[in-house]
Formats: C-alpha cells, sequence, structure tokens
C-alpha cells in the first residue's frame, strides 16, 4: 500500500468534504491505512486510479488455474526466505499428456497420475495439474484431446502449443475450466495475447532473456492481459536459482516491478527432471512441468515440497493418540511423547531401530517439544495420567512399564502414583531407546 | 527496453576456508548458495559415509577399506567419511586403539581427504578420537564430531596434531554460535573449524535444519565472524524415514524412493549453505555429484 503522501499527490486537493472527511490529507491517511475506498472521492482521474491501483499491488500478482476446489493460486509471495515468514502457496506439479495419444492411453495415464496421492501426517499430498502438449500440430487433434482431458479429470489444466490457431481452438472449447495458456513466446506474442484475452485464460510468457521478458509484459500489461505466468526457460540447476532469485527478490525486494508474476519452470525436457523439480520448489518455483513422476520420485519430492512450505510459526503437529511400533500386542511396552513432529519422528525411528514390538502414546502438547512443554506445564502427571487412561493403557501394556523421557524424571512418582501403572525413567536422548527396550 | 537489475547483496562476510588436504578446500562464497553474481567459492563436496564394521550396520558388507575403495572406484567422491560406530559401549565396544587402527587402514588406502566420526557417546568419542588423532599425526585429518561436553580433549588433540575438527550443535543458530564460540575461547583457530548444525533428513524435521542453515549462513555474510566456519551436513539420516525405505506398493520401487529420499535431503542441505554432503547410497551420490556441477554452471 503506498503511504498517505503518495496518495495525496493524486488527489485534487479541493478540501470539498464529498468524502465525507475535512481534507484531502485526512482522507488520504484513511485510505492509506485501508479504512476507507478510493472511490469515496468522485474526483480522483483514472490515471491517479490507475497509478494509485498498481502501487498499492501486491509485488507478486496472484494468479490461479483452474476452477473448483481443485484451483490453484500462486504468487503474493513477500518473503525470500521461509524464516522470515513463510512461503504462502506451495509449489504447483504437472505432469503431461500428448495429444497424439489415444483416449485409451490417456485414460490410462490419467489413472497413473491420479495414484500420486499421498497421506502424509494429516495432509493429502498429491499431483496438482495435468499439461497437454501440442505434439500432432493438427489443431482439431489438440482440441479434441484437451477437450477430452478436460471432461476426465478436475485437475486444472496447462495448454501447451506455441501455435496461436491451435491455443484458440483449444481454449475456447474448455475456457470456463480456465487453463493456463503455454506460451507467448517472442515471435507468437501478439496472437497469443489476443487468445488470453477473449478466452479470459492466464498466460505464459517464456523468453529466457529477462529484460525482454519484462518488455513482453508491458505489451500483455498494455493489452489488458494480467493473469500472467513467468517461463524463463532455465536449462540448468544453477539457472533455476539465478533466474528464480532475480525474479523472487526484485519483486520483493521491489528493485524491478515489472516481473512480478509466478513462475512456470519447464522440466519436460532437461536432463535431470526431478532433480529441477526439486530446486525449483525450494527456490521459488511456482509451476513445475514434468513430463512423468514415478511414486518413488512423487513421494519424496511431494514431502520436500511439504516441507518447505510449512508455516515456520507453526511447527508441524502430529494427531495425539496411541501408535503402534512394529506390531505391538496386548503387554508391549509403552513410550509416551510430545506432538511436536521432530520429537515424534526421532522418538518412532529409534524404537523402530529396536525392532521391538512397543506402543507410543502421543500426548497432544501444542507442538512443544518435551522440555518446553514440561516448562510451559503443557506436560504434566495428570495430563499424562489422563491420556493414558483414555486410550486405556492397562490393557494395552499388561505387565509391561510405561517408559517416560529421561527429562522429565522427576515427575515419574507423582504419575506412577496417579496411573496406578509401572514407570520406567527412559533415557534423556531419544537415541538410548533401543538399549532401554532390550533390557526391559 | 527495460533494463532488469541483478539484486546482487553487499555482503560485508565471507565464508571461511578450511584446507581438507594439500590440494582441496572448502569454504570461501561470498553470497547465498549458488548465485554466481554473489560469489561462489570453492566446490561444495560430496563425502561417502564408510561404517568402521560392517556386522552393525545392515546397509554396508564390506570392511571399511573396501567401503573406501568402492566410493573413489565407483563414484570418485571427493572425500570419505569413516563413522567409527563399533566403538559404542552400547554396540561391540572397540577400543580406542583398534579403532585407530581401522582409521589409518583406511587413510592410507585412499588418497582423498578423510574425516573421522566417533559413534556419539560423549565418553567414548573423546578417547576414541584422541587415539585416531595421535595415530594418524602425520595425516591432515578431520576429526568430529565435537559438542559442548566433548570439544575440549578432541579440539586438544586436533590442534596437536595439526587436524581439523567438525564441530557439532543441535539444530539451532544461537547453540551453533555458542559451540564455535567455545571452541575459539579454547584456542580453536575457527579456519579450522567444519560446523555440523544437525541436518535433519527429508520429512523427520528437514524444514527446520533447512532454516538454521539459510539463517547461519546469512548471519555468516553479514559478517558474523562466530558462524563463518565451512558447514558439513549429514544426510545419511535421510534413511531413517520408514517412508524412504519401506515396502509400499502405493509408494513405487523403495530402492529408488530411498536414493530420492536421500537426495532430496542432500539438495536440501547444499541449497540451504551446506560445503560438504555426506552420502550413504552411490547412486543419490552420483546424482548430488552432478547437481553439484550443474547449480555451478560447470
Ligand atoms: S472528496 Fe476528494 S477532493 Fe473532496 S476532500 Fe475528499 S479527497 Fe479531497
Amino acid at each position: 500500500m503506498p503511504t498517505a503522501i503518495e496518495i495525496f499527490k493524486f488527489l485534487p486537493k479541493s478540501n470539498c468534504g464529498k468524502c465525507g472527511f475535512p481534507t484531502c490529507l485526512a482522507f488520504a491517511m484513511q485510505l492509506a491505512n485501508q479504512k476507507v475506498k478510493l472511490s469515496a472521492c468522485p474526483f480522483v482521474s483514472d490515471e491517479a486510479k490507475a497509478a494509485l491501483e498498481s502501487s498499492s499491488a501486491p509485488p507478486i500478482r496472484l494468479v490461479s488455474v483452474g476452477t473448483g476446489d481443485k484451483k490453484i493460486e500462486l504468487g503474493e509471495e513477500t518473503e525470500l526466505y521461509r524464516h522470515e515468514k513463510k512461503f504462502f502457496h506451495p509449489t504447483c506439479y504437472a505432469l503431461t499428456i500428448q495429444d497424439t495419444l489415444s483416449e485409451t492411453e490417456i485414460d490410462s495415464k490419467l489413472n497413473e497420475f491420479s495414484k500420486l496421492e499421498f497421506e502424509r501426517v494429516g495432509q493429502i499430498l498429491r499431483l496438482d495439474m495435468i499439461a497437454i502438449e501440442d505434439k500432432s500440430g493438427n489443431s482439431e487433434t489438440f482440441s479434441s484431446v484437451c477437450n477430452y482431458t478436460a471432461s476426465k479429470t478436475d485437475l486444472p489444466l496447462v495448454l501447451i502449443s506455441s501455435d496461436d490457431q491451435s491455443m484458440k481452438a483449444a481454449a475456447s472449447l474448455i475456457s470456463s475450466k480456465k487453463p493456463l495458456l503455454h506460451a507467448a513466446n517472442k515471435n507468437n506474442l501478439d496472437k497469443m495475447i489476443n487468445v488470453a484475452k477473449e478466452t479470459k485464460c492466464p498466460l505464459v510468457l517464456k523468453e529466457s532473456d529477462l529484460s525482454e521478458l519484462a518488455a513482453m509484459v508491458e505489451k500483455a500489461k498494455a493489452a489488458g492481459v494480467e493473469d500472467l505466468m513467468l517461463d524463463l526457460e532455465t536449462s540448468s540447476l544453477q539457472q533455476v536459482v539465478e533466474k528464480n532469485t532475480i525474479v523472487r527478490k526484485n519483486a520483493v525486494k521491489k528493485t524491478f516491478r515489472g516481473l512480478g508474476y509466478p513462475i512456470i519452470t519447464d522440466a519436460r525436457n532437461v536432463k535431470d527432471p526431478v532433480q529441477t523439480a526439486m530446486v525449483s520448489t525450494m527456490k521459488y518455483g511456482g509451476i513445475v512441468l514434468l513430463e512423468d513422476l514415478k511414486p518413488s520420485q512423487a513421494l519424496p519430492l511431494f514431502v520436500l515440497r511439504q516441507n518447505i512450505f510449512t508455516d515456520p510459526q507453526v511447527p508441524i503437529q502430529v494427531k495425539s493418540g496411541i501408535y503402534p511400533v512394529n506390531n505391538p500386542t496386548e503387554g508391549s511396552p509403552l513410550l509416551f511423547t510430545t506432538n511436536f513432529s521432530l520429537t515424534y519422528f526421532t522418538v518412532l525411528g529409534d524404537i523402530e531401530k529396536s525392532k521391538i514390538p512397543a506402543w507410543l502414546l502421543v500426548v497432544d502438547t501444542e507442538g512443544l517439544s518435551v522440555m518446553t512443554a514440561f516448562s510451559a506445564g503443557k506436560l504434566t502427571p495428570e495430563k499424562v495420567a489422563k491420556s493414558l487412561e483414555d486410550v486405556d493403557a492397562k490393557t494395552k501394556c499388561g505387565n509391561s512399564p510405561v517408559i517416560m523421557p529421561g527429562m522429565l524424571s522427576r515427575m515419574s512418582g507423582k504419575l506412577q502414583e496417579l496411573s496406578g501403572m509401572n514407570v520406567v525413567v527412559g533415557p534423556r536422548e531419544s537415541s538410548g531407546i533401543p538399549k532401554i527396550l532390550k533390557n526391559l | 527496453m527495460p533494463e532488469v537489475p541483478i539484486p546482487k547483496e553487499k555482503w560485508s562476510g565471507k565464508i571461511t576456508e578450511v584446507p581438507l588436504s594439500s590440494d582441496i578446500s572448502v569454504g570461501g562464497e561470498r553470497g547465498m548458495p549458488f548465485l554466481s553474481y554473489e560469489g561462489l567459492g570453492r566446490r561444495q563436496l560430496v563425502a561417502g559415509e564408510v561404517i568402521d564394521d560392517p556386522e552393525i550396520a545392515d546397509f554396508c558388507k564390506e570392511n571399511p577399506v573396501d567401503q573406501a575403495k568402492a566410493w573413489i572406484n565407483e563414484c570418485g567422491v571427493d572425500l570419505i567419511c569413516l563413522k567409527l560406530l563399533s566403538t559404542d559401549p552400547e554396540r561391540k565396544n572397540t577400543s580406542p586403539e583398534d579403532a585407530a587402527k581401522t582409521a589409518k587402514e583406511v587413510i592410507d588406502a585412499v588418497d582423498v581427504p578423510v574425516i573421522v566420526y566417533g559413534c556419539g557417546n560423549e565418553e567414548k568419542d573423546p578417547k576414541v578420537l584422541e587415539a585416531v588423532s595421535n595415530l594418524c599425526s602425520s595425516e591432515r585429518l578431520i576429526i568430529g564430531q565435537a559438542n559442548e561436553n566433548t570439544y575440549k580433549s578432541i579440539s586438544a588433540a586436533a590442534t596437536a596434531n595439526g587436524h581439523g575438527i567438525v564441530a557439532f550443535s543441535n539444530l539451532d543458530i544461537n547453540l551453533a554460535k555458542q559451540m564455535n564460540i567455545l571452541l575459539n575461547d579454547f584456542g580453536v583457530k575457527l579456519d579450522n573449524v567444519i560446523m555440523d548444525p544437525l541436518m535433519a533428513g527429508l520429512g523427520m524435521g528437514l524444514e527446520y535444519s533447512y532454516s538454521v542453515n539459510e539463517r547461519i549462513r546469512i548471519a555468516a555474510l553479514m559478517n558474523d565472524r562466530m558462524l563463518q566456519p565451512a558447514m558439513i551436513c549429514d544426510s545419511t539420516g535421510a534413511w531413517d524415514a520408514r517412508e524412504a525405505t519401506d515396502d509400499n506398493p502405493l509408494w513405487g520401487d523403495a530402492d529408488e524412493r530411498g536414493m530420492w529420499w536421500e537426495v532430496a535431503t542432500a539438495l536440501a542441505a547444499l541449497m540451504s549453505g551446506a560445503d560438504i554432503v555426506i552420502v550413504r547410497n552411490k547412486n543419490s551420490a552420483k546424482i548430488v555429484y552432478d547437481a553439484i556441477r550443474d547449480l555451478r554452471g560447470e
């Protein structure tokens, strides 16, 4: 948002009071605080309106693709490093269907793609988009494959063609699904801008020279096409890191405003697509176009995205409750820990390492680690005793003990008393768990 | 035509260069990772993990010398990280003398730099690493990990024998700094220190490490001397994730998945500031090695 003084410059300075404020300056101050709307002053010129709107626009425009609940949104990022606040819109991955495939082949591809869905710490990780590539060079083929695919999936689509006629035909058919058009280049720029304008679909501008690309953005904007994404034609990991950083940093630091749009990384024809996708995910990529992904590649890639886009202020919490590890039965020992994901994963890993069947009770500590939770009064003997009771620990453990984190040793007596169970003080470090389990 | 500026940051600090041998060093970066316009520094290195006793690790079969040779011959790794895990009193409790002999054999068998780690036991590590350092006093060697409880004897031995040390801290920029201050106050030259701020594996807190590393790098570039040592990250923690290795038909081939799991962890380490990454799997090592070249535009 511009400052009051910046806004004031654009007002008529007549102090007429029509806006409900005694002076233009008073109105400007309210506007800077976003308390009123610019339209409350009937005398602002169109030129002033445009100038004020663009200076109050976010540094990176929010662009959406697709419709319905699978619609994706990218842009409006404000940070270079996730610890400064967070990254808002996770990178989206698109896999490709060539228009030379038959309908049966398309069906089976879509079926393969739909298997790239995993559940992890309470979130669904899945493929985000489908890209359709004009490989046939035939406008009718491309349109009909786009139309067919659109009828078969509710994922947002990317239409890939450099031929404006083919693009126009396909985009008009399915414009209500708001596909992303990939891409306008130097040679077809005006025509592609027209297609985007007529179909009201978001458009990718593709150019390796960033200054040329900025000129293309100006042209598109002048024609009224503002829902843009940028393909920086990166052909190495170095280019992904450097160009993505230049575009992102110029935007958020406001050193150059002309490239404030989400980035799309085309990793279909690079020699190392998975690495490119991973690097782009960490370094400001909005969409990554890929030919294909095996589940063995998709899961690590999706988890990387989940990790990087986690809000640093809100630690991932594991659902509280009881977890079986190494197939425990009634009479197996029980260990308890907090629901801070890092603590949970460490403890879980160490129990698994021991290969000894055990129950792992996760106590809700609002995402705090053992010591922090203890100091903050979120991990009390009363709370643990209650959790033990809730999961019917007595039946689950039989004669086996409850093992508590070593750092909580001073509450062992109280816990024993409250729970009526045999409580053993475990190791201070999780790495000591296998030893204590083996020696029970 | 609009001219798009390159938003180069004017950093005042740089990462310290640490010699690993007479001709290999790491560090020296003058900017954020892999931004050539800010200053790339030395090439990031890949270290192959070697375990001192195949009987205690189900992922390796050969004796440590053969493991090390395989790393060199099959992958051309930049260095070896020998972990003396069998010295753990809870495992084989191998004596410091025997462990030192193993270390010497590995060092003699390869001509790349070697980093020697203990087992992580705070009572045993100082004894083991002292024995290693003394027995290999004629070689350039990096020993670790030294933490706040073990650094005195480890760094005393390292300093006496001209060895470098790896300073370990537990996922916290302040602890990392504290560790370097302790070493500095103890008289250890920080250009002989590589820091390990603990790289959490993919899906197991990777994001914490990623941000701690980035914050360390930013502080170093802003000229906080106590955070300028080069950084080593151990990506082998990736293999502790059950999603990396479990057989599950929906998750695809487990070998390949484990490899990508480790690659993702190593790439996150590199993108956030690692100078050396330790890897376990030969295929991931090759991918990471190529990625480093590609990231540097080589
Ligand atoms: S209506 Fe416009 S011109 Fe009149 S006082 Fe308000 S801001 Fe000024």
